[in-house]
């Protein structure tokens, strides 16, 4: 058996966009630049894919640009904000500290050049209160960017809530959306969204292609000079392939939300409550509020790596904030952020399942998990020392 | 390629000498839960051999397949051979291991002296201090 479970990760290509990759590819390979009809038919292509886009999210095709992807459209939603700020005098810039390395990274190098970040914190089941936002903005601040959902623990944060202070204030706001497009319901303009950075790949389109909302008017700042695609913006022939198939897995990931919410909430929560009966193991993020198909989990006792390498001999593929599968020393920052120790963060589990998983795959995941925790359990020292008393307990025996 | 190793995986998958041990001669215990990794090693000892050892470990594939791999390499040798045993030869018994895991191959190493150090130490035995660097020198924890 083998059950991908790593949606938040990447997600596999639809057959449809696969397809519309390789037509357009064959079929319409010109450049949309060029004049002659093999360049205009490219340039349809390209437009029809935007108007799609916009549809998507309630907004107009001229505030649609195409990126290489989510962590370009986050790099330059900040930094066009951080600009048309600076121009005003306003070098203050409000984010959390849950956001994903493109955001926090962007706004690291902006304070590199002199910017003030004020990273809000987050509850433990790490939703951001609108309210520490309001607090946080003053006369100077450029910009607000809060994630829409948190890609390690699923929770859908309050964005229409902090759009309106920020609307109110007059500040700008930006969303990190990667992780809900194509999973929640997204209306730029009801959720009071000024900037809006999504990646293909997370919603069975191809990787390497992305898309940013901008409310018209704002004006960005190219990080790619070249040309005069995406109005100038975003130089670089458009990766028109790539575009079309993204708008295809968009438009019908949008169109299925109402239906496939429903059956992956149903198998989310199965899951979670199978992973609860595991002693001393704890949910990660809020659980009403919380992405479809996200399950994130702490295990005491454990490492998160091993885990994962036990899990893929099961042919479970899944993901997990310890600090050794990142390649850093440090686990998580969200989990961090959220207040869980070092040592239970190294042993989390993140499952992001798909649509398409069946009950036999919702067993054989809990069942696996529960083998995999208890045969690591049953070789660590740590987890010995807890059993014996002689380090204390994080969690509870069983969490309500 | 693979994130590891055959050897490391094979290690991984298939522990040598896991467990615990009753009235060991030596425990060391290196590492700590905030770095995730702990490395616990039982030896027991006769005549200045280690006759048996068992490894328990609470940390990555690479630190259990460390783990596994040193106790192999001491099991059966003189304690003078088993404190001659380095992190680069655990690395090198594992067709090696990727840079940001050589870390457990320092602590099985330090495992391994410090269940020796405490075999020493229980027995009133004279030793050159010099030859057991601390667990601090894997150099990660002080990072937290």
């Amino acid at each position: 058996m083998r059950i991908y479970a790593d949606n938040a990760a990447t997600t596999r290509m639809s057959e449809e966009a696969i397809e519309t990759m390789v037509k357009v590819a064959r079929e319409t390979f010109g450049n949309p630049s060029s004049l002659y009809e093999i360049g205009q038919a490219a340039k349809d292509v390209l437009e029809n894919a935007r108007e799609t886009v916009a549809e998507c999210f309630n907004c107009s095709p001229r505030e649609i640009y195409f990126t290489s992807g989510g962590s370009e459209a986050d790099n330059q939603a900040i930094i066009s904000a951080a600009r048309i700020g600076e121009k005003a005098g306003k070098k203050h810039i409000v984010s959390t500290t849950i956001e994903h390395h493109a955001v926090l990274h962007t706004l690291k190098k902006l304070e590199k050049e002199g910017f003030k970040i004020t990273l809000v914190g987050v509850n433990s089941k790490g939703t951001v209160n609108p309210e520490d936002i309001k607090a946080a903005i003053t006369d100077e601040t450029a910009l607000v960017s809060v994630m829409f959902v948190n890609n390690e623990i699923g929770t859908i944060e309050p964005i229409a809530e902090i759009g309106e202070i920020c609307r109110e204030k007059g500040v700008l706001f930006h969303t990190d959306a990667v992780q809900a497009a194509g999973q929640i319901k997204i209306d730029v303009k009801s959720q009071n969204i000024d900037m809006m950075s999504v990646s293909a790949h997370k919603f069975h389109g191809p990787k390497g292609v992305g898309a940013l909302y901008v409310r018209r008017g704002i004006p960005l700042t190219n990080i790619i000079e070249g040309g005069a695609q995406e109005r100038g913006k975003r130089g670089g022939t458009e990766n028109v392939p790539g575009i079309a198939a993204m708008a295809v897995a968009l438009k019908t990931e949008c169109e299925k939300i109402p239906a496939k919410t429903e059956k992956l909430v149903n198998a989310r929560d199965k899951i979670i409550s199978g992973l609860k009966k595991i002693p001393y193991s704890s949910l990660n993020g809020e659980l009403e509020k919380r992405s479809p198909g996200n399950i994130n989990f702490c295990f005491e006792g454990i490492e998160g790596e091993s885990l994962l390498l036990l899990l893929d001999d099961k042919g479970i593929c899944a993901s997990s904030g310890s600090a050794c599968t990142s390649g850093s020393l440090d686990p998580s920052h969200v989990l961090l952020a959220i207040g869980r120790p070092h040592e239970v963060a190294h042993g989390s589990l993140r499952l992001s399942i798909g649509e398409d998983i069946t009950e036999n795959e919702i067993d054989y995941i809990i069942k696996s998990v529960e083998q995999v925790v208890s045969y690591l359990r049953g070789m660590s020292p740590f987890w010995h020392d807890l059993e014996t008393g002689k380090r204390k307990h994080i969690f509870k025996e069983i969490e309500e | 390629m693979a994130l590891y190793s055959e050897k490391v995986m094979d290690h991984f998958r298939n522990p040598r000498n896991v467990g615990s041990m009753e009235n060991a001669d030596g425990i060391g215990e290196v590492g700590n839960p905030v770095c995730g990794d702990i490395m616990k090693i039982y030896l027991k000892i006769e005549n200045d051999i280690i006759t048996d050892v068992k490894f328990e470990t609470f940390g990555c594939g690479s630190a259990i397949a460390s783990s596994s791999m040193a106790t192999e390499m001491i099991k059966g040798k003189k304690i003078s051979e088993a404190l001659s045993v380095t992190n680069k030869a655990v690395t090198q018994a594992l067709d090696g291991l990727p840079a940001h895991k050589i870390h457990c191959s320092v602590l099985a190493e330090e495992a391994i002296k410090s269940a020796i150090k405490d075999y020493y130490d229980k027995n009133g035995i004279e030793y050159d201090k010099s030859q057991f660097p601390d667990c601090e020198s894997c150099g990660a924890c002080h990072l937290h």
